[in-house]
C-alpha cells in the first residue's frame, strides 16, 4: 500500500509509543494536527494494509526474565532457503526469521532467526530441539549470543519530521 | 532506560497479575478506539486508572518498550542489519559512535569476531547508505551491510511463559 505524507507523520509520531493518558490517539493527533478520528482511521487502514505488522505492547525480553538472546544464523542453499525459512518461522521457539544477503567470504550465512531463553543453556536446548524437530542437522549454522545491549527502541522513520514533536 | 547496561546485571522483577494479563493480552490488536485503556480495563474488570498505572510501572521498569506499531520492513522506510568486527578495546567507543545516530534503533554486542550488530532505519536508501558510510569513515572499520531479502515470520508478539 502507498503511504501518504500524513501516514508517515503518524508513524513517526508513534515512534515512542502512545502516551499513557485516557485518550492517547487524541494526544497523538494534536501533535501532528489530526483529529482523533482521523488518527484512528489511518491506523486501522495501516494495520489492514499490512504496513503495521502489529499494534500493541512492545516488550523487552530481557526484563521479562529472558536473559539469553541468541541470533542463530544458517548457511542454506539458495534454492531451499525459503522453505527452511518458513519452517523455522513456524517453530514456537523462533521470534524472528529473515533471509538476508550473504557477504562472502566474510559472512556465508543467509538465514537469521532469534531465540530467547531464560539462560544460555535453555537457548542451546531450544536450538537442538529445533534442529531435531525440523531435521536441520546437516545445515551449517552458528549461534551468536548477545553480551551488551547498547540500544533498544523503536525505529525512527522520519527523524526530521519528529523534531518538532519531540 | 537501560541502555548501555551490562545485560546480565539488570535485576529481574516479576510483573504482577494485572501486568501479566496486559502483556499476555495486548501485544497485538490493541484497541483502536477513543478510550483504549478503558476498553482494556473493562475486559479485565479493573479501572482505567489501574491499567494506566500498571503500564506506567512496566514502562518505568523497562519491561515495556512502548505501546506502538511494529512496522513491516521496508514499508515506511528502509532498513538493514549491520555488523562490524570491532577490536575489544574499541568496542565502547565504536558503539557510542553508532548509538549517536537517530537512525540506529537496536545495537548489541555479540560473541563473534563480528562483535557489534545494529539495525539502521532511514527514510530512504540514500540516507541509509550515507549513515553506513559515515560510520565506516568515522571508525575506520568496515561496516558489513546485510539487507533483508525476505521475512518469514508473522509477528504475533512474544509469548511469555510466566514461571
Amino acid at each position: 500500500m502507498e503511504l501518504s505524507t500524513t501516514d508517515r507523520r503518524l508513524i513517526a509520531a508513534l515512534a515512542d509509543g502512545l502516551p499513557l493518558v485516557p485518550r492517547p490517539y487524541a494526544a497523538i493527533g494534536q501533535d501532528i494536527g489530526l483529529s482523533e478520528e482521523a488518527v484512528l482511521d489511518r491506523l486501522r487502514a495501516l494495520v489492514d494494509g499490512g504496513v503495521l505488522r502489529r499494534f500493541g505492547l512492545v516488550v523487552r525480553h530481557h526484563e521479562l526474565g529472558y536473559q539469553a538472546n541468541a541470533m542463530v544464523v544458517w548457511d542454506i542453499p539458495d534454492e531451499h532457503v525459503a522453505a527452511v525459512g518458513r519452517l523455522l518461522a513456524s517453530h514456537r521457539n523462533v521470534t524472528l526469521c529473515y533471509r538476508r544477503l550473504r557477504r562472502l567470504p566474510a559472512w556465508p550465512y543467509n538465514l537469521f532467526c532469534m531465540i530467547h531463553g531464560q539462560d544460555r543453556d535453555k537457548v542451546r536446548e531450544l536450538l537442538s530441539d529445533m534442529v531435531r524437530d525440523l531435521d536441520l542437522g546437516g545445515i551449517p549454522h552458528t549461534i551468536l549470543f548477545s553480551r551488551r545491549r547498547f540500544k533498544q527502541r523503536g525505529a525512527r522513520y522520519a527523524p526530521d519530521a519528529l523534531q518538532g514533536a519531540a | 532506560m537501560t541502555e548501555n547496561a551490562q545485560i546480565d546485571k539488570i535485576p529481574r522483577q516479576r510483573p504482577d497479575k494485572l501486568s501479566r494479563a496486559l502483556i499476555d493480552g495486548w501485544q497485538r490488536d490493541f484497541p483502536l478506539s477513543s478510550r483504549p485503556f478503558a476498553e482494556i480495563a473493562a475486559a479485565l474488570d479493573v479501572g482505567e486508572d489501574d491499567v494506566l498505572a500498571a503500564l506506567g510501572q512496566l514502562s518505568e521498569a523497562g519491561t515495556l518498550s512502548r505501546i506502538g506499531a511494529v512496522v513491516a520492513p521496508n514499508t515506511a522506510g528502509v532498513s538493514t542489519l549491520c555488523a562490524m568486527a570491532v577490536p575489544a578495546a574499541r568496542l565502547e567507543e565504536v558503539a557510542a559512535v553508532v548509538n549517536g545516530y537517530d537512525e540506529v534503533n537496536h545495537n548489541y554486542e555479540r560473541e563473534h569476531a563480528l562483535s557489534l550488530w545494529f539495525v539502521v532505519t532511514a527514510a530512504d536508501e540514500a540516507r541509509l547508505e550515507a549513515v553506513l558510510a559515515e560510520i565506516a569513515d568515522r571508525t575506520g572499520l568496515e561496516v558489513l551491510d546485510l539487507p533483508l531479502l525476505e521475512a518469514f515470520h508473522i509477528d504475533l508478539g512474544f509469548p511469555v511463559q510466566w514461571s
